[in-house]
């Protein structure tokens, strides 16, 4: 048994904490498990009794959920709800739990029985439109990011075991970006969502001469309007501009007013509401 | 004033003797999209490095005394009981060597903000005072508007200024420690020629400013044109994203971060810049946001730089070096917005 925690010699409640996974890659999970230099102090602040990929044990008695991954099939509803009303906080963890995720790319073809043929041929299986957590549960907090940076979710768990306000950035990747000093993309020659993408990631890919794709989905002010002109003064076209704004699903109202029209059939919303 | 000349096999030897110390300088960084040579500031190790002919840099030479983020202090903790330390990030001299009038200018302004009473900043004025600036005569580029600014000769606030004459340098000599190190190397008191040759130069690099701001009785209208519709139309374009303040000289704006380490056995403040233009940059505890729409922030960082410091010190907070303008990607500038504002106003 751990010692008890204590943070300026006020005893602290270690919290449970489950973590979940839909569909996903697994990536966000495994930064749970990352970054060894800090991983004991990590695992220490919180007592883990549900996690499929780190360990055996399997409780339903959690403080905290953190739940990776999208929606896409039926059974996967009933066990988020379940979830929801076993867990006090209910975390979004990473882009697909947030937004849809790479995954909600599907929504796009409209059509999802072709989509499910062109995969799986006539192999049965459950798939439905691709929708974030947010769609069927209430959702306490959102940690954004495909994946998360380790130290954000340090610095989340952190302020929840001690009782700090958890708050994140509202402004654009473009802010931290410019503190890393970085050589702006647009210079360079290449397309970034930076400006209307939330930060948190500490410009992740522009520091490394990758253009954002958004997926941390918008910042609170995102002027997509006015990036769609800059995108145009620089060259590129607007599908090259809609295929990063379309690739993590944060951006999928401000996509649908680009487009003009929602892009798939409004029955194919619905229905898979219940 | 004293002033000297010297050849300018001379000056790789000024840079080995300043060298012991962390030497700050321009640097090119690479290409842009078409070619172009990218220039920034950054730290010297070899004089081959340092590129004295630079038009201009992406960002300014702030993270070197306002860091982007910088440590205010940190505490251990034990039991129920902390200690805290604090540390100004001061560990060496810091040589500037080749900056332009307008980044000097610069300093001289943060100077009266954060040097001055009633509210010195200690960290930025430790670093101020281990400071030795050489300054160097620039080339104006057309985003350029310091001469319309009255920043583009720097009085005071540098160790040395350098003039290019073609072989030689003209130095303004301003410190005692800038004197004594010119001792270490060769040079001779300017003569007649050197003078004219000076003023020459001089006079040909004024030529040259291609953009200028009217900076009439600009605070006052400012203040008639509060509701003008110039500033909609730039707000619609603006994209909350701060990049302006970040490249940006003069802007000290910051906020501060308490954090907890992860084994809980220490803590630490942290400071940030910050830009008014970010969307948060008005909310108070509770929640309430004083200026929510993008217009509103964009015309409180004019009415800052040209109006509100005006008043507080008869001088600008902005020192025309176009960096803002030139890293803005919604392409908003200092000089179009002001001349907007002048205009639509009529
Ligand atoms: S590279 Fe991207 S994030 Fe960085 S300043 Fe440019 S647009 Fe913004
Ligand atoms: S730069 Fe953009 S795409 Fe990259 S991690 Fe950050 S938010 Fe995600
Ligand atoms: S003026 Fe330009 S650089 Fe400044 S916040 Fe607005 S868009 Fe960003
Ligand atoms: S406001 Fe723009 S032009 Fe003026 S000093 Fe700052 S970066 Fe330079
Ligand atoms: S208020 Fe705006 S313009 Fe003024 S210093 Fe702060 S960030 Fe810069």
């Amino acid at each position: 048994m751990a010692a008890p925690l204590s943070y300026l010699g006020v005893g602290l409640d270690r919290p449970r904490v489950g973590v979940f996974e839909f569909t996903s890659c697994e990536g966000c999970q495994l930064q749970l498990v990352n970054n060894e230099a800090t991983l004991l102090d990590f695992l220490n602040l919180i007592e883990l009794v549900n996690f499929r990929e780190a360990m055996s044990e399997r409780s339903d008695d959690y403080d905290i959920a953190l739940v990776e991954g999208s929606i896409s099939r039926a059974d996967e509803v009933a066990r988020l709800k379940e979830i929801r009303t076993n867990a006090r906080l209910l975390v979004a963890l990473g882009s697909c739990a947030c937004f849809g995720g790479v995954n909600q790319l599907k929504n796009r073809f409209g059509d999802l029985d072709w989509v499910k043929k062109k995969v799986y041929g006539d192999f049965p299986i459950a798939s439905q439109e691709v929708r974030p957590l947010a769609d069927f549960v209430a959702v306490d907090l959102m940690i954004y990011g495909c994946p998360p940076k380790k130290e954000e979710i340090e610095k989340v768990v952190t302020n929840l075991v001690v009782g700090k306000k958890v708050a994140m950035p509202k402004y654009p990747v473009c802010m931290e970006c410019k503190a890393n000093e970085n050589i702006c993309l647009f210079t360079l020659g290449e397309p970034c969502l930076g400006p209307i993408t939330r930060a948190g990631c500490d410009a992740w890919c522009p520091n490394h001469r990758r253009g954002c794709w958004g997926c941390r989905g918008p910042a609170e002010a995102a002027n997509v309007r006015e990036l769609e002109a800059i995108m145009a003064r620089h060259g590129f076209s607007r599908e090259a501009m809609l295929d990063r704004l379309e690739c993590f699903g944060g951006f999928s109202s401000q996509v649908a007013a680009l487009r003009g029209q929602p892009r798939r059939p409004r029955k194919a919303r619905s229905s898979k509401r219940s | 004033m004293i002033f000297a000349t010297f050849s300018k096999k001379e000056l790789p030897r000024l840079f080995d003797l300043l060298a012991p110390n962390t030497v700050v300088g321009p640097v090119q960084k690479g290409l842009d999209r078409a070619g172009r040579p990218l220039y920034d500031f950054d730290v010297i190790y070899r004089f081959q490095d340092l590129r004295l002919d630079y038009p201009t840099t992406i960002h300014s030479a702030k993270r070197h005394f306002l860091p982007h983020r910088e440590s205010l202090c940190t505490f251990t903790l034990q039991g129920n009981d902390w200690e805290k330390q604090v540390d100004y990030n001061v560990y060496k001299p810091v040589v500037f060597f080749g900056l332009h009038a307008c980044d000097i200018n610069a300093l001289n302004k943060l100077d009266k903000v954060l040097s001055s009473p009633p509210y010195p900043n200690p960290y930025y004025t430790a670093k101020r005072r281990n400071m030795f600036i050489i300054g160097q005569g620039c080339q104006p580029q057309p985003q350029c508007f310091c001469r319309s600014m009255g920043t583009d000769t720097a009085l005071h606030g540098f160790d040395l200024f350098l003039t290019d004459l073609g072989d030689r340098y003209f130095a303004e000599i301003l410190s005692a420690t800038a004197y004594q190190f010119l001792q270490k190397i060769i040079t001779r008191p300017p003569t007649a020629k050197d003078h004219d040759r000076y003023k020459e130069v001089v006079t040909e690099r004024n030529q040259q400013f291609q953009t200028t701001v009217d900076t009439t009785d600009l605070t006052k209208l400012l203040d008639l044109e509060f509701e003008s519709a110039a500033w909609q139309q730039w707000g619609d374009k603006c994209l909350s994203c701060g990049t302006c303040a970040n490249v940006c000289p003069t802007c000290y704006c910051y906020g501060v971060e308490e954090t907890v380490d992860l084994d809980l056995r220490g803590a630490a403040k942290t400071k940030y810049l910050y830009s008014c233009n970010l969307i948060d940059f008005a909310e108070v505890a509770g929640g309430h946001n004083f200026r929510p729409q993008t217009a509103t922030r964009l015309k409180y960082r004019y009415y800052h730089k040209h109006r509100g410091f005006v008043e507080a010190y008869e001088e600008s907070l902005c020192v025309g070096c176009g960096r803002c303008g030139e890293a803005c990607l919604a392409g908003i500038t200092v000089p179009d917005v002001l001349a907007s504002v002048r205009a639509l106003g009529g």
